[in-house]
């Protein structure tokens, strides 16, 4: 693995062993001294072409607790054309030495341009492009999901050693604007990867055509979902400012009454079943605030795994050969 | 233990040097010092490193436990040290994945802790693994133990406890088989087929 | 001899040129005397006479020089991208004698001024006629009428209107449109793509949009426009000719309205022919184009469409673009893609080879029927005695692997780089003399 850009650059065992590595970087953010020697020397970019303030602290934390340096470049806001400046800045990139590029942008396929346009040649790591992909968002709920559901375990308790285990037999949910979004790319090629069953839940006019071929199921009522008895519902971010002016539905109102997960409806869900959001929410619109800070809610935990599971990708990336050895 | 191998092994040849009795003989004789030198078995600590070191530990373990008057769990004795992290060379010469790390419940804040791994070689492994420790705590002493030290340190190193010291030359391969990784207890010796690289491999690619 | 793409041998031309042993449109081996620009004779054993240069051209297919309905010479204003003298290079290497100049240039020929000087640059450069398309609507502006009559009567003789680039999709602008050309016998090129359905489109919309989080384009933004304007052609009683039409349901439609008997013509590109959506999948901006490649299905549509004659001819949409505008993300790369020296090869390679055209075939949707939409006078001539010798001699039997960096475009976003393509250009000639010889440009 010399980037990662997709979750198609993963198999299930390299996934697996991503979502390992994260628990080992879970332990060493458990000790006295949490900083890791293990990238001394190494400049990792954080170059952010879009605003992401929650993604770039979480790798800037990530690279820091592993003794990288972090040099953040932030283009927004650039009066030069956004492909020139991603060119251009992958110039100066190379030029100024970096390791690793850790790219955002609001193109889709901004982060496989960047590996392989032959500007840079450093391994990319995709922070999310476009409503293309989001791979270390997918690890991150991913790494929460298989900790309280996974290996043998459905009490919800992170109890005993998940590693090496995915999440076979596990029935994931995830609600909201299916069609902007890149974490439910990506998240469905990760947790099918995994062996999970995935249920899409969104408005017709939010799901994509074209997504007929996806290894998922995809309703339109989320109590028909919740009637399915799912272990764990993810809800997606709903961008107001796209949906309203886009009329993909017509009122807030509307899309609170069909889609929120309400008190009452996580209040159907299994005994065990978690409840998921990537971040940042809107409390009262697609989450009632109750739920989002109720007992099922890993929402807080997972922040926490990002920088872990961030961790892990830089390692993979930058320090080691797991992948070069299979 | 006295050096006994005046030669060096031809390349492809391959020799075993302990055979499953030497070994368990060897840390039957560790475990003992290891009590003798500690006066006893109350504050110790064995963390083995990854890979081979951790079902070393817990041999040692089982018999400091089973002998009369000591009073301790083999479970609550070893643990395990992962030093992937702590390595100073990732850059240069890529590491595995890492392992896990299991500190046994007491901790190791003021214990007496006895690293254990299967060869001792240029050192960088116990360096790495003084920096893993100083991150998890504070240990009262921190010794060495190995099955077997090979030389050609690059830092000021050296074991407390030495199964067998066996000179070797660098182009040489030092193989530790055990039965819980690899079925058969043997320490064997092998001509570098594939050069140098190979014979850095056995400590520094664990 | 190394002779490049860009640069030229001289030749003088001689004062007769007998081409031995060609097939005339892929069929029985004939003898053809050029003198004094024009077919002096076809015949079996023709005597060279005096002075004539013999060029052997047993195996080699003859056909009318080629005939592009829809080239983007990039000048006035794009002589980045291309320039009349670079552009009718390139069409001549691919076989062309005469292109059509797409209106979107800056400034827009949407004057008589404009069209007129692209005209002058055609003919000063010489390497092929070069037919000025008009613009439907102000700067492409959509909006109101070009003064399209004064283009019909200025020299350039203005015959083919459109807005391309762009659609006219304001209906009531289009009828008024259709019917203002029937004056001059003109016909309006629509560029099909409904504009509120194709906002921000990147790409086919479909499986591999919905993978890739592109904006999708999807058919029916094609389709719904090619369905109003057949039926606005039908009401009005005039002419109506769709550009690079992309798919399956586009070929159903025009199915329909020809059966209905509306003067309706339609063409497809070379690239629709051969490549589809799956391309986007390594987001390489040379595979983005206007209209998007589609899906297998429609590609097989539109090869089925050729082969019945419901589509009518095949177009290049040459559209060279500057390095930059390729090597870039994908959403903010421009639409186009190269075609003037490899259309041929690729409809040869789709169509010919397959069994799906016969070369007579590849005469009529590459040189007779687009120059009988846009009223050429001097193409697409039968291949008889007495007419202007505007000939190519092509050799199917070669194949050669396709090397942008090697073709006179200035464009280097050719979809097919790299691919392997029949056929090469043995000899193409422009009145007479020859503007190509074993696939490299002589100099006059």
């Amino acid at each position: 693995m010399k980037h990662l850009i997709s979750i198609g650059d993963l198999d299930r065992a390299s996934a697996i062993e991503l979502l390992d590595t994260s628990s080992r970087m879970v332990a060493t953010q458990e000790r006295q001294m949490r900083k890791l020697p293990t990238l001394v020397g190494t400049t990792v970019v954080n170059l952010f072409m879009e605003d992401s303030t929650r993604t770039r602290i979480s790798f800037e934390a990530a690279a820091k607790r592993l003794s990288a340096d972090v040099i953040n470049f932030s283009a927004k806001g650039s009066s030069i054309s956004k492909g020139e400046s991603l060119k251009d800045t992958a110039l100066t990139l190379r030029a100024m030495g970096a390791d690793a590029v850790v790219v955002r942008a609001p193109s889709s396929g901004a982060a496989h341009k960047l590996a392989h346009s032959g500007w840079i040649d450093v391994p990319i790591i995709n922070a999310g492009d476009g409503t293309h992909q989001h791979p270390t968002q997918a690890l991150l709920d991913t790494f929460t999901l298989r900790r309280h559901l996974g290996g043998e375990q459905k009490q919800g308790e992170c109890s005993g050693s998940v590693d090496g285990s995915g999440l076979d037999g596990l029935h994931v949910v995830v609600v909201g604007d299916i069609m902007h979004s890149r974490v439910a790319r990506s998240n469905v090629q990760l947790m099918t990867l995994l062996g999970a069953h995935v249920t899409l839940v969104a408005p017709p006019s939010l799901v994509p055509v074209g997504a007929d071929v996806w290894p998922c199921d995809v309703l339109y009522d989320l109590d028909e979902a919740i009637a399915l008895q799912p272990d764990a519902v993810m809800m997606l971010r709903v961008q107001r400012e796209r949906m309203l002016g886009g009329g993909y539905f017509p009122s807030a109102a509307e899309y609170t009454r069909r889609l929120q997960l309400t008190t009452e409806r996580a209040h159907r869900l299994p005994e065990h079943a978690i409840v998921m959001h990537p971040g940042p929410m809107n409390r009262g619109f697609e989450i009632a605030g109750g739920v989002a800070d109720g007992r099922r809610s890993v929402i807080v935990e997972q922040v926490a795994a990002g920088v872990s599971v961030r961790m892990a990708v830089l390692f993979h990336l930058l320090a080691s050969n797991a992948r070069e050895e299979s | 233990m006295t050096a006994d191998r005046p030669g060096t092994t031809a390349p492809g040849s391959e020799k075993t040097v302990l055979s499953g009795d030497d070994i368990s003989r060897s840390l039957v004789r560790i475990a003992h010092e290891i009590i003798e030198t500690g006066h006893g078995a109350d504050d110790l600590v064995l963390l083995g490193i990854p890979h081979r070191g951790v079902p070393l530990a817990s041999r040692i373990a089982r018999t400091i436990a089973e002998s009369e008057g000591t009073g301790r769990d083999p479970e609550s004795l070893a643990g395990s040290l992962d030093i992937t992290l702590y390595r100073d060379d990732l850059r240069r010469s890529p590491a595995r994945l890492p392992h896990p790390t299991h500190i046994p419940a007491g901790g190791i804040d003021g214990k007496i802790v006895v690293l254990v791994d299967d060869v001792l070689y240029s050192g960088r492994t116990v360096r790495a693994a003084l920096d893993a420790l100083s991150a998890i705590g504070r240990p009262a002493v921190v010794r060495l133990a190995v099955l077997v030290d090979r030389g050609h340190r690059e830092l000021p190193i050296r074991a407390d406890h030495v199964g067998k010291n066996l000179p070797t030359s660098r182009s040489e391969r030092v193989g530790v088989q055990l039965a819980e990784t690899d079925g058969l207890d043997a320490v064997v010796i092998s001509g570098a087929a594939a050069g140098g690289a190979d014979a850095e491999a056995t400590e520094v690619q664990r | 001899m190394t002779p490049t793409a860009a640069g030229s041998t001289a030749d003088t031309t001689p004062d007769a040129l007998l081409i031995r042993g060609a097939r005339p449109y892929g069929e029985e081996a004939a003898d053809v005397l050029v003198q004094d620009g024009l077919i002096a004779a076809v015949g079996h054993d023709l005597e060279a006479p005096d002075g004539a240069e013999v060029i052997d051209a047993e195996g080699c297919v003859l056909l009318p020089g080629l005939v592009d309905l829809h080239t983007h010479l990039r000048e006035p204003g794009g002589e980045e991208a291309e320039t009349v003298e670079t552009g009718t290079r390139a069409a001549a290497r691919g076989g062309f004698t005469a292109v059509h100049a797409m209106a979107n240039t800056t400034p827009v020929a949407d004057t008589a001024g404009v069209v007129e000087q692209v005209l002058q640059r055609g003919e000063d450069a010489a390497w092929c006629a070069v037919v000025p398309i008009g613009a439907v609507t102000v700067g492409l502006g959509g909006e109101r009428l070009a003064e399209l009559d004064a283009m019909a009567r200025s020299r350039a003789r203005v015959r083919v209107f459109s807005d391309d680039g762009k659609c006219v999709s304001d209906p009531v602008l289009m009828r008024r449109a259709l019917e203002y050309v029937k004056t001059f016998d003109g016909v309006i090129a629509q560029h099909a793509q409904d504009p509120r359905l194709t906002e921000g489109a990147q790409m086919h919309e479909g499986r591999v949009s919905a993978e890739l989080g592109l904006t999708g384009w999807p058919s029916v933004a094609e389709e719904s426009i090619i369905a109003r304007d057949v039926l606005l052609a039908e009401h009005v009683g005039s002419r109506l000719h769709v550009c690079h039409l992309s798919t399956a349901g586009s070929v159903e439609i025009i199915r329909w309205a020809k059966q209905r008997g509306v003067d309706v013509t339609a063409e497809v590109t070379p690239h629709h022919l051969l490549l589809t959506d799956d391309e986007a999948r390594g987001y390489d901006a040379v595979y983005k184009v206007n209209p998007p490649l589609r899906t297998r299905a429609d590609v097989e549509a539109v090869r089925a469409g050729l082969a019945d004659g419901t589509i009518d001819i095949v177009a290049t949409d040459h559209a060279p673009h500057p390095h930059d505008a390729k090597d870039r993300e994908w959403d903010t790369a421009a639409f186009g893609m190269t075609g003037l020296e490899t259309a041929l090869g690729i409809v040869q390679h789709t169509m010919v080879d397959t069994g799906a055209l016969t070369w007579r075939d590849v005469a009529r949707v590459l040189s007779e029927t687009p120059a009988r939409i846009a009223r050429d006078t001097d193409q697409g001539r039968p291949l008889e005695a007495g007419e202007v010798a505007n000939l190519l001699v092509w050799d199917p039997r070669p194949s050669a692997e396709v090397d942008p960096e090697a073709h006179a475009s200035r464009g280097r976003n050719s979809p097919v780089a790299g691919r392997s393509l029949p056929g090469a250009n043995r000899l193409t000639l422009l009145g007479g003399r020859p503007t190509v010889r074993d696939t490299q440009l002589v100099a006059r």
